[in-house]
């Protein structure tokens, strides 16, 4: 406790603060920018922290990644366009409510979801750090499997409308991340003699190219803005603000799951930010009393992914500070910088360096309290900038900070071909039915997926069948039930209502003749 | 923001490079000189870059911009650098043993060759080191080697890729000790930790950073060396042990083909000077610290192709 105290009195200064305040802020416009990821805006950030102490480097880190995990709902809420992969599923509720003109209810929700998120994840790092952290290494790759799987049969409930077409989708998301060099094995696939395709097909790319450019050629085609301009608020910015804390906080079920899950997916390593939002997002509308209305503007879609995902940026701190494991792509960067200054994972950091810890812990809560004003503010900002700017200023603006966004993720020329030829592609299949999330869904799990078997079917090498390898212990038998059930509840409703619907009709079909 | 004018001013000054053809080098270096890493943020190399970008501003008197290419385990970068860079001395790129000499055997189409550019100096390796969990029934090496004889294929070891420093490793101990491991290739070396604290391999084959890394929660029973790592003094060398395995990665900077000799010496004094300001924070993380340069390059290479080239050949000829 001591510590701890001492760790709040280390940071509540005036400079600790004021790093706080800078790095949500420039963290929050670097993930409003689709192609510039938290993962880069830490990494522009590294040599910058040499010069600080560790304490102020870690505080301007944590506060930047909690800022860009944030800065992402913006896009996906004003202009279809998730800013970093964990708010995918931000789009699916928040930009049907931009267009029905409720876009600072969308910000505002996501905003306090954000923020609360934040607060939650701080507090499961300070208090249940070492036996969360227990459960993040009995994930072996006999479970990353599972857990890939179980993640697909999220296709069903993405896919609006026709299961099919979901699937179809998924399937063509997983074949795009096959391009490139495998990851277990490392033979090229599917590269046609072309070396800048080794790299393969970034996720990011796929994302930018499926959710933007589709989006664009629409709003060309119908000659509109991203947003309705008679979007006015209805009694003010306040108001919305009231009223979207007092319906989350007044049904705080969604919440309290979608944190919860956002927890347990930041301690598995591997999976990340990028399924936590869209796992949330899947259970809000599973729990929901009126699924129907997910993916038309219902504000707890908003809330799940927005909670789940800033729960993530210190969840994932779990196993990054007691065991080194850094469970998603941008904590990497944080390891680093824990080791330059001679810091090694382990109970050491919350012991003999706990001053520090604990103090870089309670920055990013500090960080995600800042998020309220400082989001708030920008998202006024962001709003009157695409409402009233005309479509046809803004759609070129919106392709060209698209295109550079894809070129400055890799300096890749070959990344922005992919992202339009993808993008124009995306619009087609968008025209029949198929969308891209399940695609996106199909390519970030695909890999999980595919290296999880391999490595199992490795270690099994000896046994005499090496397949029940993925049966091996409780919590994969656990994890493949659950994919069976998953799988039942998606497409029991369905064929008990075609079959019950054929034991009504056939007789009264029969009556007639 | 940072990021975006970063890349910009790194394209201005290609854009200058190649503009000015008859600029006399006597001055080198007089514009900012852009530094390629051909991976992802936050892995070795990156770090290391990091490390020394504010040291060689200081040094060479112009800026040093970082940037990043990665793709296909640094080959997208690679081949992009030996078809574009100009040889002025301002562009330069990381370059990686045995990466840079596998993967012109091991595929077809990686889209450049070894040497086919002026290694300007290798400026430290990261020694491979045998790492079991803390609990494991291995406590030497010479226990995981005898139960490996006994039981074929049982023993697991990770590493971070495939035919990369890790399996090549891997491979040169079942040589030498004639047994048979099965290696088990994970993404990088961020799994890793997960898969031997949750006991999902019998071991791993990886660097000695990740050696000291997990002094508290592991075991590494031998490094890959000449000399034990200064920052594992109780960890025995494979040498020590009877089992000639010396390798891991190397990690230095290249510049292109036909570069004059005057800027590539530039380069290495100021890479030299660099390492010994940046000794004192690296070697505590398990770096050895190397001044490879000129002839030495060609040695350290062949050496290495002569070690590798039968192992790699087999695999290819078994794919």
């Amino acid at each position: 406790m001591d510590m701890l105290l001492e760790a709040l009195f280390s940071i509540l200064t005036l400079k600790g603060l004021v790093t706080i305040l800078c790095g949500v802020t420039a963290g929050l416009f670097i993930g409003a920018l689709p192609g510039l990821t938290a993962t880069m805006a830490l990494a522009v950030l590294l040599p910058f922290t040499f010069t600080m102490s560790p304490l102020q480097g870690l505080i301007a880190l944590g506060a930047v990644y909690m800022g860009a995990i944030y800065g992402g709902a913006f896009t996906a809420i004003l202009i279809n366009t998730p800013g970093t992969p964990s708010s995918i599923a931000t789009t699916f509720d928040g930009y049907p409510m931009a267009r029905q003109g409720r876009a600072y209810e969308a910000l505002a929700a996501a905003t306090i979801a954000s923020v609360v998120g934040g607060i939650i994840g701080v507090t499961f790092l300070l208090l249940l750090a070492p036996p969360l952290a227990r459960l993040a290494v009995v994930f072996g790759p006999a479970e990353m499997f599972w857990v890939a799987l179980l993640g697909l049969t999220l296709v069903a409930s993405l896919s609006s409308g026709s299961l099919l077409k979901g699937l179809l989708g998924g399937c063509i998301g997983m074949l795009l991340s096959t391009v490139g060099v495998s990851p277990i094995g490392g033979e090229t696939r599917f590269i046609f003699g072309i070396p800048a395709l080794q790299g393969g097909i970034e996720l990011i790319v796929a994302l930018i190219g499926l959710f933007v450019i589709p989006e664009l050629i629409s709003m060309a085609a119908q000659g509109r803005g991203a947003l309705p301009e008679s979007g006015k608020l209805q009694g003010g910015a306040g108001s919305a603000i009231m009223r979207m804390g007092r319906h989350i906080f007044g049904k705080p079920v969604n919440l309290i799951r979608s944190c919860i899950i956002g927890q347990l997916i930041a301690i598995i390593p591997g999976a990340g930010g990028n399924v936590t939002s869209l796992v949330a997002y899947n259970e809000a509308r599973r729990f929901s009393k009126d699924p129907s209305s997910f993916g038309k503007g219902n504000v707890d879609g908003v809330i799940a992914s927005e909670s789940s995902n800033n729960v993530m940026v210190a969840g994932s701190m779990v196993p990054l500070l007691t065991l080194g494991i850094p469970g998603a792509p941008p904590d990497a960067i944080i390891l680093g910088v824990l080791l330059m200054h001679g810091l090694r994972p382990g109970l050491d950091l919350f012991t003999e360096t706990g001053v520090l810890t604990n103090g870089f812990i309670l920055s990013m809560g500090f960080a995600s309290m800042f998020l309220l004003p400082v989001g708030l503010l920008g998202g006024r900002l962001i709003h009157r900038v695409v409402v009233k700017t005309p479509f046809y200023f803004l759609l070129p603006s919106i392709a060209m900070v698209t295109i550079l966004g894809t070129y400055a993720l890799r300096n890749s020329m070959t990344d922005v071909f992919i992202m339009l030829l993808l993008g124009s592609v995306g619009y087609f299949l968008r025209l029949i039915g198929i969308q891209a999330a399940p695609i996106v869904l199909g390519m970030i799990l695909g890999v999980i997926a595919e290296k999880g078997y391999v490595q199992t079917m490795l270690t099994a090498v000896v046994d005499p069948v090496p397949w029940l390898r993925l049966f091996a212990n409780p919590l994969s038998i656990v994890l493949a039930c659950l994919v069976a059930l998953s799988v039942a509840t998606t497409l029991l409703p369905g064929w008990l209502e075609r079959s019950g619907r054929m034991a009504k009709v056939d007789p009264d079909e029969e009556k007639p003749s | 923001m940072t990021l975006a004018t970063t890349r910009w001013v790194g394209s201005l000054t290609l854009m200058a490079a190649l503009g000015m053809p008859g600029v006399a080098f006597a001055e080198y270096p007089e514009q900012p000189i852009t530094y390629t890493i051909p991976f992802d943020p936050g892995g070795e190399s990156d770090v290391t870059a990091r490390f020394q970008e504010p040291h060689l501003e200081e040094i060479l008197g112009v800026d040093v911009n970082v940037n990043h290419r990665p793709g296909g385990g640094g080959a997208v970068g690679w081949s992009e650098f030996q078809n574009n860079a100009e040889p002025t001395g301002y562009e330069m790129i990381g370059v990686n043993i045995p990466h840079i000499i596998a993967q012109p055997i091991m595929r077809e189409d990686a889209g450049y060759e070894t040497d086919n550019w002026k290694i300007v100096t290798f400026f430290h390796t990261t020694p491979n080191a045998l790492i079991v969990p803390k609990d494991s029934q291995f406590e030497t090496l010479d226990e995981l080697v005898q139960y490996a004889k006994e039981n074929p294929q049982a023993v697991t070891l990770g590493g971070s890729g495939t035919f990369s420093a890790n399996h090549l490793g891997a491979l040169r101990l079942e040589r030498e000790a004639d047994i048979d491991v099965t290696y088990i290739p994970f993404t990088g070396t961020g799994p890793l930790p997960a898969a031997i604290q949750g006991g999902h391999v019998s071991g791993i084959f990886n660097y000695s950073m990740l050696g000291v890394q997990m002094q508290d929660n592991a075991r590494v029973l031998a490094v890959a060396s000449e000399e034990r790592v200064p920052a594992l003094p109780d960890v025995p060398t494979f040498k020590e042990l009877g089992y000639d395995i010396v390798g891991g990665a190397y990690r230095g900077v290249a510049v292109p083909k036909g570069t004059p000799d005057e800027i590539v010496n530039t380069l290495e004094e100021a890479f030299a000077e660099t390492n010994e300001r940046i000794a004192e924070k690296q070697e505590p993380l398990g770096f050895v610290m190397t001044d490879i340069t000129d002839g030495e390059v060609d040695e350290v290479i062949q050496q290495l192709k002569t070690a590798y080239q039968p192992i790699l050949e087999e695999a290819k000829a078994n794919q």
